[in-house]
């Protein structure tokens, strides 16, 4: 199984990748969302999958899912929201100011 | 105290700034004034220590785990450098006080000459070759800046980057040098490197490091073809020409050659080097004098081929040489130093330092020529007996023809070198002569603007001291010998010199008749310069160093900004290719080279279908966003993957992200609902092949680095797991049965606040953005 999620995280990336390459702002961002995505089952995945049950204390049970990992990807999900919906909001600014959301027309001026 | 006497400048040079609010009562050259005096009264004291043969030597330890520590060392050598620093010091901020207006940033200009004193003293008194680096490069800073000091001016700053640039790069090439030499001798200490002198000797280093060293020593002190930033450094105030260009910090490049004697002074490479730029610096610096107009120019010229002249006696390597190189850089602080000061009378008192513009100030300016007359003739080596540049003149020539017979080829050169130490010093006279009599005699021009006069007698008093000291040297020249020049050169060359200065032999020698040659040539060629004066356009002709360093310079300047346009295109998708890339190549070379791809099924999950046909949607989903032309599909398709992924988190017993993904999930996709009716469609026109190939090659091996990461790191299990502190101590430390939450509110509490704290900036960010286009509609 983890092999399988492997080449799953490696798709979410490559895919994350190819939209961060685009021109427009929005495939942009969502590119972002799709890294995050894939990171998120990365570190899922290393830390072993199906080992036990969910990690809430119980008695009389032994073997728990490694909890670390969990807390993790918890931090991560809500930045990247917080990352994503700034973004939204940036793009949305960038287009009303320059009414151009092409990356490649947006590159600053020489005296910056 | 002795390491007190290099801190008391700094010292000052901090307060300084404090005490300029009393500019308006009182010059601030005066409050800086008696830090240099008491340092030198401090180091005239030491005389007798020093010559009775007791050095000082302190150590504070700094870092001495690599070595470092602040260890200073006082011996005969250092000692005539320290009193030159404070000496000089002393005269050049007395005649600054009258030189310089009290209208100029007086706090910037003692605090830059402060941190000079601080750093030359530390130069001259360091035995750890670090700490000696330090310092260097200090004396370097301070000049930069003093040569900057009127920063309004052009040639003030190209004159100041360019004394920088070649001072640091030879500054650099010495740092190579000193740390091969602490590599060789296992030491930083300067003195412990010369009692290992033979581990030195028979490196197979050496070269390498006396060239690093050399060149060093030879652009601090303006030797040949590193002189061209000495004459641009002239845009200095004139205290300052006189304090570091002339006096002391190009003789730092001395200083080191001298230091280091012991260790080098016995290798033929040495002698050739030192004493052939040396000799070669004599000649062309006082050739490219007669050819200036500018006072200062030719003073720099003339410093040059003084420097040069003392950097050929180091070379030479005999007792005798040693000791007329000690003597003469006494004297040329002592007649340089006064000349500096009068071309800075002349041109404060008449607006110009153009020569061809000036002339008879004799009658005008009667106490200023006859100390210029003072200066002028000791440093041309006219042979009288009050005049110390004679007698160091003289020594030169007699060093000149006694080069010790064990120097390499010197049966060829035993001609060559007294030949151009004649012919270094007959245009040594032509300059000298030329500099006082177009100044001082002749008429009196009427091009001047301001009709000049004689200086305020505090500007003259410290030429003056330094003109008694050139005659009452030139008079009884062995009141120095025995306190200063012979512990200097003891600890040169590590013996005591008995040398005798005398102005008369008894004899006429051949010294003597090089002196008279000297003056005869020099003055048929004075009389005749307007006919000779044509060589010039053979040489240096179109030859100049200063167009190569200006050449090399602007190359420099404009390779780089082609290069740096060459890849900052301002385009958002190169950069991110570069990481990328970066992240490919670094990835993949680390696991090709480590080996550390590993694949394993032995600790595996079962496979199982719910979660495959998941994974098989949410692939198909994410490669769908990819194609998608229309946005509200585009963004439905998104979030098919996110609630794919929390239903993969359910799958894999973790309940908290399964629910912090579905709630996040959701109010993404509303987000991008809102937003997306705002922003533009999606563009649908087609990229250039080039551009798709290589977005799907990058991301395409991005996409196969993290899968093979990914396998790696679960097939080779090099670590145990963590988890279990956290199931068994969650309960018992935390207080909760819920481990994850446990993990982030109480274990990890500090992540989540920084947590919060960036959710509540991109709440704030998004908030500001908002009202900014609120305000501007309502503008």
């Amino acid at each position: 199984m983890e092999i399988l999620m492997s080449i799953l995280a490696g798709i979410l990336f490559a895919t994350g990748v190819y939209l961060l390459l685009q021109r427009q702002l929005l495939k942009i961002i969502f590119g972002t969302a799709l890294l995050s995505h894939g990171a998120h089952l990365f570190i899922l995945t290393m830390g072993k999958l199906n080992r036990g049950a969910p990690p809430i204390l119980v008695e009389g049970i032994e073997d728990y899912v490694d909890p670390l990992p969990q807390a993790l990807i918890l931090t991560s999900i809500v930045i990247s929201f917080g990352v994503t919906s700034f973004l939204l909001v940036l793009a949305y600014r960038a287009y009303k100011t320059n009414q151009t959301d092409n990356m490649e027309h947006l590159r600053g001026n020489d005296h910056e | 105290m002795l390491f007190f006497s290099i801190l008391a400048p700094f010292i000052a040079a901090c307060l300084v700034p404090f005490l300029f609010r009393y500019k308006r009562t009182i010059h601030t050259g005066w409050l800086v004034l008696p830090i240099p005096i008491l340092l030198f009264l401090y180091f005239l004291l030491q005389i007798p220590n020093i010559s009775g043969g007791n050095n000082i030597h302190l150590i504070i330890n700094w870092i001495p785990s690599i070595g470092m520590n602040l260890s200073f060392y006082l011996d005969g050598l250092s000692l005539l450098f320290t009193l030159l620093i404070t000496g000089i010091g002393t005269l050049v901020v007395l005649y600054s006080i009258y030189y310089l207006n009290k209208k100029e940033k007086l706090h910037n200009f003692y605090v830059f000459l402060m941190i000079f004193m601080g750093a030359m003293l530390g130069v001259v008194l360091s035995d750890n070759v670090f700490v000696l680096y330090l310092f260097w490069e200090f004396t370097s800073l301070s000049s930069f800046l003093l040569i900057g000091y009127w920063y309004h001016r052009e040639r003030s700053r190209y004159g100041a980057f360019k004394s920088m640039i070649i001072t640091v790069f030879g500054g650099l090439s010495m740092l190579g040098g000193l740390i091969l030499l602490t590599i060789m001798t296992d030491t930083t200490s300067i003195r412990e490197m010369i009692e290992s002198k033979e581990s030195v000797i028979n490196s197979p280093y050496f070269t390498g490091t006396l060239l690093l060293i050399l060149l060093g020593a030879f652009t601090k002190s303006a030797q040949f073809p590193f002189h061209i930033w000495l004459p641009d450094a002239m845009e200095a105030p004139t205290p300052v020409s006189a304090f570091l260009h002339s006096a002391t910090m190009v003789k730092a490049g001395i200083y080191l050659s001298a230091r280091l004697f012991l260790l080098f002074g016995g290798s033929d490479l040495f002698f050739i080097l030192v004493t052939g730029f040396g000799l070669l610096t004599l000649c062309w610096g006082s050739y490219m004098a007669v050819r200036q107009t500018d006072l200062k120019a030719i003073l720099a010229y003339s410093t040059i081929s003084q420097l040069g002249m003392i950097m050929a006696m180091i070379g030479f390597g005999t007792e005798v040489a040693i000791f007329a190189a000690i003597f003469h850089i006494f004297n040329h602080a002592t007649f340089k130093g006064s000349l500096f000061m009068i071309a800075g009378i002349v041109d404060h008192e008449s607006g110009t330092r153009d020569i061809r513009k000036l002339g008879g100030l004799m009658t005008l300016m009667p106490i200023s020529a006859t100390l210029a007359l003072f200066g002028t003739f000791s440093m041309a080596g006219v042979p009288l007996p009050f005049l110390n540049g004679f007698l160091s003149k003289e020594m030169f020539f007699k060093t000149a023809t006694q080069i010790s017979p064990t120097a390499p080829l010197v049966d060829q050169l035993f001609i060559i070198i007294p030949v151009l130490a004649v012919l270094g010093s007959i245009f040594t006279f032509v300059y000298s002569m030329y500099f006082f009599f177009q100044t001082f005699m002749g008429k009196s021009k009427e091009t001047l603007e301001i009709k000049p006069h004689e200086a305020p007698i505090g500007m003259l008093v410290s030429p003056i001291v330094l003109v008694t000291f050139i005659v009452v040297i030139g008079l009884l020249p062995n009141l120095i010998n025995e306190p200063i020049l012979a512990p200097a050169t003891a600890a040169v060359f590590g013996t005591v010199p008995e040398e005798h200065i005398a102005f008369w032999h008894g004899e006429i020698n051949t010294p003597l008749l090089m002196s008279l040659a000297v003056v005869v040539l020099g003055t048929l060629l004075y009389l005749t310069r307007k006919k000779w004066s044509h060589v010039y356009r053979l040489l240096p002709g179109v030859l100049s160093a200063n167009k190569a360093y200006d050449a090399v310079y602007e190359g420099h300047l404009r390779l780089s900004r082609k290069t740096t346009n060459m890849y900052m295109t301002g385009s958002l998708r190169h950069y991110v290719l570069y990481i990328l890339l970066f992240l490919v190549a670094s990835g993949g070379i680390t696991l090709v080279v480590t080996d550390g791809f590993a694949f394993s099924t032995s600790d595996v999950a079962p496979i199982s279908w719910p979660e495959i046909m998941v994974g098989i949607v949410m692939a198909i989903a994410a490669i769908a966003t990819v194609f998608m032309q229309n946005r509200i599909a585009a963004i439905l398709v998104l979030g098919v993957v996110g609630y794919g992924l929390s239903l993969l988190f359910v799958f894999f017993r973790a309940p908290d992200l399964a629910l912090t993904q579905l709630i996040v999930e959701t109010v993404t996709v509303a987000l991008f609902l809102l937003c997306f009716y705002h922003l533009p469609k999606l563009d649908t026109k087609k990229q250039s092949t080039g551009t798709k190939t290589v977005n799907i090659l990058i991301s395409a091996s991005v996409g196969i680095l993290v899968t093979l990461v990914a396998i790696a790191s679960h097939s080779s299990k090099r670590f145990e797991t963590i988890a279990h502190y956290f199931i068994d101590e969650s309960h018992h430390l935390g207080g909760g049965d819920n481990v994850v939450n446990v993990i982030l509110v109480d274990m990890r509490g500090l992540d989540t606040m920084f947590e919060i704290t960036v959710l509540g900036l991109a709440a704030l960010g998004i908030y500001a953005m908002i009202r900014l286009r609120k305000e501007e509609e309502i503008d």
